[in-house]
């Protein structure tokens, strides 16, 4: 018990890796104990996780249960692992959703070794983006993440599962090109990688690098950094691969990759550019601004153009990450005022916020796919009276999505709104301007998650469904299961937010 | 510690090559356990001398010297630094694997590995990894030289006799002059040097240790540094001098292509640093500028001509081009960071390249085509060689956690600290080869069965099976602890750094 005490944060890191190499040696056709082995595996890592949360101390500045090891000394680079009440929630967040995910993998039939490995590996490398503070290591675990979520798509996806999974792949190795050649050149400049104190030397950093003026490198760096992260987040318009990748990666797999993925890249706004590039942040706010309204707007607008109801959630997605990055250059705008920190606490609270509600909806949109395999909008109608309790569950988790007050969704858009009209009114007018737009963008979102209700359970019923073989079932008790910790939560933010914004305000008013 | 190791790694492909062409032609199995043995026993050695390596003394070490021909200062000197000592290892690593793939399957329907006149093929391909190791561990000149023809000789015949039929000849007179060209090029700069160190300071040595303080003029090392350095690089695959490496990778069999990608065009870098670079230093100062732009262009345009290849043998053996020419990059950097880089790339990418070609070879031995649109569904029928092919291929674009990007990414820092634009032209290769890369992969492992495939392709060996167990292993243990490795490349980077000059 000594060692997970002292080694906490790489215990739940490596848990999920080491569990996947067990797998390895495990039977071949034994399906079922693969997948309750995964499970087991990765229920670790969130009993730990949930020790980290309640031992956490929330007033203490700096990063938590830090840990340090000596990776490539070579270049200056450790493997430095440490939490602050930002990464923990995420770090929650992840561990929360795999064992979900892959309790809702439980369908797959096919291959179910390589599949639950793969989904392992995919933890490992999503925790270690949230856990590591060195720039290094930081990026490894940000690449080494497509690798399991490439094959996850490619090999267990369904049609057009190729061009998908290449374009995830291109799109994501393309956008963090000018991110690694950054990384390179901050661990030129300072023999180290450990973030804190890049962070400290490089915001007051001015001599010229190679003849060019540091102001100059540092506004590219700073593009090089936010593209990275804008093709993750999906920002617009880097966000074509999104839908793609979504449709035809497996349920658990678009679980995953909206429920976590995305945030990875909304994680890096928070936890790199702003401390990096205080002034560029600022100097290009209104610009992040605009590209997150754009996201906003369209995405809302796109979503309601879809006739395939995962292409709808999926462009939700786009729609409410936006709101995040709003938040986040509402917050750049005015670093240290009230009102940037009440954006900031939107912000995050809405990446949690969408990774249960993002990962609710695919999940019930791989349900119906399952017994229907169709995802066409046109083809369902009036299913309610034929599946009561999986048609309250999606009305339930839609209403979260919306932003229906009471539900979660409900406060961390507020808080963005509010914080970012605050800054508008209080010191860059522009930013109400960019508010009230986005508030546009939010009544499409209320049009767009009610057209998908009426589409599947309400209006005439299609008759198809109602008899014979094609007879539509219930939603059955796994699924339940798997969507009642997600509900739970869901509610609970809602009605009673102060447990986790404590934690998360805490952690902005000491970042920023 | 009088035991003679280095010289015993280097002399034991030769004596075993000269025993199995003593040993019966129809003695087939006889003569593979030969093989197999004096590998081992030659990888053995090899691994005993990277974990004997001192790291903290760095510099020469395991010694020998032998006066061979006093009247002219030649003698066999021989010694390892931490440069070396890496590519020492990986010469035995593809030595062993490559004796493991070439045992292959006397089965008529399977014919895998080599089953025409397995001695003469074995006894030739030891001479060319005697001639390896030799040029790694030798500390003379002429020596090096010796060595260096040694390794290039044999090669001509294992592609004539044992390559691929269409293109064999072909191939194997286009290398064979590329390379001797080059080294005839290099070998008249050497003798400059020689006779240029004897009238700055009297003494006739072909000693390298001697040399680096024979004082050569800047006007001199200018001069000299180009046909020096060229002429080894040719071997190293720099552009635009790369054109006789892919013709010669498809065209040789399995495991001559794993020796000629994976080891011997190490070779043709490290001689390029150890006689260019590091006997030249001021030349090579002088010169970095054009080095650096002509790796940049291999680095990039390699990557490209990688991506239109239909036939898998010559996307391997451009992107080996692509890859060899950040090794090149590296070199050009002549900072401790881009040294480094250089050095572990050698290591990283002569076990990926390896492993690349074994599996290539692995598919083309059971479905005789190796062009990408006629191959499909290997995954289910080789799934060793499918998971081998993927981590040589995630090796191959960088990507984190493989021995691949703990090579590149001292490199492009390397390439930062001089001049950042070509680190960012560079750069783009990674998306091109992580394009081409998964795109072949789903190809060739993913896609249906053909079914002109269907039926008569059957499972790798055994033997195949350990041998890319142990290269994959390599990669991902070099890719998770770089410490295992790095530290030792890096203090033979900083003796080449105290020869440069600078820190």
């Amino acid at each position: 018990m000594d060692f997970i005490a002292t080694h906490l944060l790489s215990t739940i890191l490596f848990f999920p890796a080491i569990a996947a190499l067990v797998i390895f040696f495990l039977p071949k056709d034994e399906a079922n104990l693969h997948r309750w082995f995964a499970l087991g595996a990765s229920l670790v890592p969130f009993a730990l996780s949930l020790y980290a949360w309640f031992n956490f101390r929330t007033i203490q500045p700096g990063y938590q249960f830090e840990e340090i090891y000596p990776w490539y000394t070579a270049i200056g680079s450790s493997l430095h692992l440490g939490v602050d009440g930002l990464s923990l929630s995420m770090v929650l967040l992840t561990t929360l959703l795999t064992p979900l995910a892959i309790l809702a993998s439980f369908s797959i039939t096919d291959r179910t070794k390589a599949y639950m490995m793969l989904f392992l590996f995919l933890e490992t490398g999503m925790l270690g983006v949230f856990m590591s503070i060195d720039l290094l290591v930081f990026f490894v675990f940000w690449e080494i993440g497509l690798v399991p979520m490439y094959f996850l798509i490619n090999q267990w996806g369904s049609a057009n599962r190729n061009y998908a999974s290449l374009k995830f792949m291109i799109y994501t190795m393309g956008g963090s090109l000018g991110l690694l050649l950054a990384v390179q050149l901050l661990g030129v400049l300072f023999k180290t990688y450990d973030l804190q104190v890049i962070t400290e030397q490089w915001a007051t950093y001015t001599a010229a690098i190679g003849g060019v003026p540091a102001s100059t490198f540092k506004t590219i760096a700073f593009w090089a950094f936010v593209i990275a992260f804008a093709v993750k987040v999906p920002l617009w318009p880097f966000h074509t691969w999104l839908p793609d990748a979504h449709t035809e990666a497996p349920t658990a797999g678009s679980m995953i990759l909206a429920g976590v993925l995305l945030k990875l890249g909304a994680y890096g706004f928070l936890r790199l550019i702003l401390p990096l590039y205080p002034e560029q942040a600022k100097a290009f706010a209104g610009a992040l601004a605009f590209l997150a309204v754009a996201a906003i707007v369209f995405g809302a607008f796109a979503s309601y153009a879809q006739t395939d109801f995962k292409r709808l959630v999926a462009y939700s997605s786009v729609n409410h990450m936006g709101f995040v990055v709003l938040g986040i250059a509402a917050a750049a705008f005015a670093v240290g005022t009230d009102d940037a920190r009440i954006a900031l606490n939107g912000a995050i609270l809405q990446m949690f916020n969408h990774g249960l509600s993002a990962a609710g909806m695919f999940f019930l949109v791989g349900v119906i796919y399952e017994r229907t395999h169709t995802r066409n909008l046109e083809e369902f109608g009036g299913l309610f009276p034929l599946v009561p309790v999986y048609g309250g569950i999606l009305i339930f988790t839609s209403m979260a999505s919306l932003g229906l007050p009471g539900l979660n969704g409900f406060i961390s858009e507020f808080l963005v709104v509010r914080g970012s009209f605050g800054v508008g009114v209080n010191s860059v007018p522009v930013m109400a301007i960019y508010t009230a737009v986005a508030m546009l963008g939010l009544l499409f979102t209320g049009a767009y998650i009610l057209k998908g209700i009426k589409k599947v359970l309400h209006g005439p019923l299609n008759e198809h469904w109602a008899h014979g073989e094609h007879k539509l079932t219930e939603i059955n008790t796994r699924e339940i299961i798997v969507m009642v910790p997600l509900m739970a939560l869901i509610l609970w933010i809602g009605l009673y937010p102060a447990w986790i914004l404590d934690v998360i305000n805490k952690a902005v008013v000491m970042l920023f | 510690m009088n035991f003679p190791v280095l010289s015993v790694i280097t002399f034991t492909p030769i004596v075993a090559a000269l025993i199995i062409l003593m040993m019966p032609a129809h003695r087939r199995n006889e003569t593979r356990v030969v093989a197999l043995a004096s590998a081992t026993f030659a990888l053995i050695l090899s691994i005993w001398v990277y974990f004997s390596y001192d790291q903290a003394a760095a510099g020469y070490q395991f010694i020998e010297k032998y006066n061979w021909l006093p009247a002219l200062g030649i003698s066999l000197h021989f010694g390892v630094d931490g440069m070396s000592t890496p590519l020492v290892l990986l010469t035995g690593v593809v030595m062993f694997t490559g004796v493991l793939i070439s045992w292959g399957d006397e089965d008529p329907h399977v014919k895998a590995g080599i089953q025409d006149r397995p001695r003469e093929f074995f006894a030739f391909l030891f001479l060319l990894a005697g001639g390896v190791f030799g040029v790694f561990v030798s500390l003379d000149l002429f020596m090096l030289f010796f060595f260096y023809e040694i390794a290039v000789f044999p090669m001509y015949l294992l592609i004539a006799i044992w390559g691929w039929v269409v293109t064999r000849e072909y191939a194997a007179m286009k290398l064979t002059l590329y390379l001797f060209i080059g080294s005839v090029v290099s070998l008249v700069g050497a003798l400059v040097m020689y006779w240029m160190q004897y009238k700055n300071t009297g003494i006739l040595s072909f000693d390298m240790l001697v040399m680096e303080q024979a004082g050569f003029s800047q006007a001199f090392q200018n001069l000299w540094f180009l046909p020096v350095f060229f002429g080894f690089a040719v071997l190293g695959g720099i552009w635009p001098f790369h054109n006789w490496s892919p013709d010669g990778h498809v065209a040789a069999p399995t495991a001559v292509s794993m020796f000629h990608a994976g080891v011997l065009m190490k070779l043709g870098a490290f001689a390029a640093l150890r006689v260019g670079i590091m006997l030249l230093p001021d030349g090579a100062r002088h010169w970095s500028w054009l080095i650096m732009a002509f790796a940049a262009i291999a680095v990039v345009y390699g990557a490209y001509i990688a991506f239109v290849q239909t036939d898998l043998k010559y996307m391997i053996g451009f992107s080996s081009v692509s890859h060899m020419g950040l090794v090149m990059l590296g070199l050009s950097t002549l900072n401790q960071n881009g040294l480094t880089g250089a050095g572990v790339q050698m290591f990283s990418h002569g076990v990926m390249t390896a492993l690349f070609f074994a599996i290539t070879g692995m598919i083309y031995d059971r479905s005789h085509t190796r062009m990408i649109p006629e191959l499909g569904g290997m995954m289910k029928i080789m799934p060793f060689a499918g998971v081998g092919f993927i981590i040589g291929g995630l090796v191959s674009m960088g990507m984190p956690g493989f021995s691949g990007f703990v090579a590149e990414f001292p490199i492009f820092m390397g390439v930062w600290e001089t001049q950042w634009l070509v680190a960012v032209i560079a750069s783009i290769s990674i998306v091109i080869t992580a394009a081409y890369i998964m795109m072949n992969i789903r190809k060739v492992f993913f896609s249906e069965l053909p079914e002109k495939l269907e039926g008569h392709v059957g499972d790798i060996t055994v033997l195949d099976k350990i041998a890319i167990v142990a290269l994959c292993l390599l990669m991902v243990g070099l890719g998770l602890f770089p410490g295992l490795m790095v530290p030792m490349v890096e203090a033979g980077a900083l003796n080449i750094l105290r020869l440069l000059g600078g820190a």
